[in-house]
């Protein structure tokens, strides 16, 4: 209490003199900018790239911001007391990175109507809210490419978190690019129900490999999948951050994310004033946000050549992944032929079905 | 020279006092220390942990409302280990609370039904005890562990609120993602103090904490638990039924811990998700002990553990500790409070090699106790 107290009064006194002086109290203070993470720092994945970019974002902007952050915090009913705080304590422009803080925020949102929130991958905003959203599906169909080059046994897996729209493209779109190299390719995923789980994923790697498939990818956390397939001779793709040192031979490449440059993007429009709320942001290959793990030497050139193709298109705007025709694997179509499916249509952020290619049915 | 654990004749009245305070300030110059060398200010710490939590209505709010669910389950688990009766799977029990209430208040939809929060509430409750009647049966009827079963069904309440929220129970107006329609009014948990968080929910709890310390000392049931947990051989001479005391204990909790989950769902969170409890009825475990198995020890023993909490995530946002070092200092407190709560019972005795010709008793968890 002694210490709050001393500080307002310090903070009051600064203000009173500098309103006396020049009257410029706003420019006086940092912009406090804050992060929410729902892992530890130094996970070696998501909440690692989150906070990599907070770094950079405060070499980027010096003493104009100051930012905190706040590691481990669950997806409970106490998130909601986080971000009270965090907006209690000053911070004006908030960063929740993940999915699960979207109720709270709500809430909190509207307590608060003059500090800016930014919620990742969720889709409800506000008059100060904004969604933010890496193109995932872009790298996944690069990592496709690779895989439906690289694969002898034509079969390939994928351990996937939670069945839910943004983990379903993923999946999809892995099948979408190694069909479109090899039009022999099966999919098998196994759902393991959890973001973080080393035990889980290196057992769903196992069954996997064990399954025959040569080429998985991951939509969880952990670099296990990687440090299984380095085991057993096998290939693997990491997800978030690059995992090579896990299994230098078997990660051929991945799917990882830079957020700094949208974290300077939002934070300069917070200072400079023109940052609006209730907007949906995707960047992909092409604005930095979603980068490819290094290739493996292993590759061949032909299947290089490939991989960069494709990318190139893919951040011409050329190829789109969902392009039709597309059918799911009960032979519905769900993209007509000569139309691409694209993060404006409904369809879009509701995928809830496995292309044709995927064995078995999305778990409900 | 050598020292060995000894027995006091009579727990020692004085160390029952002087321990939390030895606790405390084994606390204070290890985090001292700790501190220090990590180059932050000791004091602005203990301050952000211990002051900061309890500055404003919000903020006792805050605390009153994570106390709730830790009170609850460490109610019925203080009443089971006094009973020698081990169920560490309260979590399971809040989760299936949880399940059943949030069925009710879902079936309910936006009705403004008087009804709805009261038939949730005993939902709630019955869903908590249905799912500690397993164990119970399985304990009763097989002899099998409750530890392994009461701990196994966690993970399975767990996969069956996933499997609802991803499936018959999942908001349809959602985008697929996992969690249900938010509750409606009537079926939200009216908040106690204007401007917090805080429920009901923690004037049951605190209601329940009295009745159970009015059931233990002064009802023939209580007697009953406390000579099985104390002296089973002695209760089984006097003809006290272990088969009743295991169906009391497990299904007590299942009802406290059941009451937690609906609290938790039906109040700050007001919808079922995948994850509702950041792992209370696990923590509820160390509230028990750290409440010496006392229903009003437990009331202190969850207040603690619930300042803690907030003061690791206060001392986070204020002075950029890493959660890790805040659990550790957590940790410090519970460890210093559990091995100063040793010598009420015990003493420290020093002996020279030649006195010692047999082994001392053996420090076990049940002579602890």
């Amino acid at each position: 209490m002694q210490l709050n107290k001393k500080w307002k009064f310090l903070r009051l006194s600064i203000a009173a003199g500098l309103l006396a002086t020049s009257g410029a109290v706003a420019s006086a203070e940092p912009l406090k900018v804050a992060f929410v993470y729902l892992g530890p720092v130094k996970d070696g994945g998501w909440t690692q790239m989150h906070d990599e970019a907070r770094q950079k974002l405060e070499k980027a902007m010096g003493d104009k911001i100051k930012t905190t952050f706040v590691e481990n915090v669950p997806e409970t009913a106490d998130s909601e007391r986080v971000f009270r705080q965090l907006a209690a304590d000053g911070n004006k422009l908030i960063f929740a990175t993940s999915f699960g803080y979207m109720e709270p925020l709500q809430k909190v949102s509207k307590v608060f109507p003059n500090v800016k929130f930014e919620h990742v991958n969720g889709f409800k905003t506000a008059p100060n809210i904004v969604v933010y959203e890496p193109r995932f599906e872009e790298g996944f169909y690069l990592i496709g490419t690779i895989a439906g080059q690289m694969t002898k046994t034509n079969t390939l897996g994928f351990i996937g978190s939670f069945p839910i729209p943004s983990v379903m493209r993923n999946i999809d779109s892995m099948t979408l690019g190694a069909l479109a190299q090899n039009p022999k390719v099966t999919m098998k995923p196994i759902w393991v129900n959890t973001w973080y789980d080393p035990g889980k994923e290196r057992q769903a790697a196992e069954t996997l490999i064990a399954q025959g498939a040569d080429n998985v990818g991951q939509n969880t956390d952990s670099p296990a999948s990687i440090q299984v397939a380095q085991e057993k001779g096998t290939y693997a793709f990491s997800i978030d951050a690059d995992m090579s040192s896990f299994g230098p031979k078997a990660q051929l490449t991945g799917t990882t994310e830079d957020w700094s440059g949208y974290y300077i993007a939002e934070t300069k429009k917070v200072l400079d004033g023109s940052w609006t709320g209730n907007r949906h942001t995707r960047w992909g290959l092409k604005e930095g946000m979603v980068v490819m793990a290094p290739l493996n030497p292993v590759i061949p050139p032909a299947a290089v050549k490939v991989f960069e193709d494709t990318k190139a298109k893919i951040i011409s705007g050329e190829l789109k992944p969902f392009v039709g025709p597309i059918s799911d694997n009960t032979g519905a179509v769900k993209v007509a032929a000569g139309t691409a499916m694209t993060d404006t249509d409904a369809a879009f952020n509701s995928v809830n079905w496995y292309v044709k290619g995927i064995e078995g049915s999305v778990p409900q | 020279m050598m020292f060995v654990l000894e027995r006091r004749a009579n727990p020692s009245f004085r160390m029952a006092i002087a321990s939390p305070i030895l606790a405390a300030l084994g606390m204070m110059v290890t985090g001292f220390f700790l501190f220090s060398a990590l180059g932050k200010d000791p004091v602005e710490v203990f301050y952000l942990f211990f002051v900061k939590p309890l500055s404003s209505t919000y903020d006792i709010g805050e605390l009153l409302l994570k106390t709730t669910p830790l009170l609850l389950c460490g109610l019925g688990l203080a009443m089971g280990f006094r009973a020698n009766i081990w169920n560490i799977g309260a979590e399971g029990q809040l989760t299936m609370g949880a399940i059943a209430g949030g069925g009710v208040a879902l079936w309910f939809g936006d009705s403004d039904s008087m009804w709805a929060m009261p038939l949730m509430l005993l939902a709630g409750v019955l869903g908590g005890m249905i799912w500690a009647a397993i164990p119970a049966y399985l304990r009763t009827r097989f002899n099998t562990n409750e530890i392994l079963v009461t701990l196994m069904l966690v993970y399975i309440a767990q996969l069956a609120l996933s499997w609802l929220v991803h499936g018959p129970w999942r908001d349809p107006e959602g985008q697929n993602y996992p969690q249900s329609r938010g509750f409606g009014d009537a079926e939200t948990m009216s908040v106690l103090i204007d401007g917090t968080r805080v429920t009901w929910g923690i004037v049951y709890a605190l209601g329940l904490a009295l009745v159970a310390w009015v059931v233990s000392q002064k009802t023939i049931a209580g007697f009953r638990m406390q000579v099985a947990g104390m002296a089973p051989a002695a209760a089984a001479y006097a003809g006290f039924s272990e088969k009743r005391n295991i169906w009391i204990a497990l299904l007590v909790c299942g009802a406290t811990a059941g009451l937690a989950g609906i609290c938790e769902v039906a109040g700050p969170i007001g919808r079922l998700q995948q994850q509702i409890s950041p792992g209370y009825g696990f923590a509820a475990i160390i509230v028990a002990w750290i409440g010496r198995l006392h229903p009003i020890g437990v009331i202190f023993g969850a207040l603690l553990m619930s300042l803690l909490y907030l003061g690791g995530e206060a001392a986070q946002m204020g002075m950029s500790l890493p959660s890790a070092i805040t659990g550790l200092f957590q940790g410090l407190l519970l460890f210093y409070l559990l091995a100063a709560d040793l010598f009420i019972t015990f003493r420290l005795k020093r002996v020279r090699p030649a006195e010692r010709i047999d082994p001392k008793p053996v420090v076990t968890l049940k002579s602890a106790a």
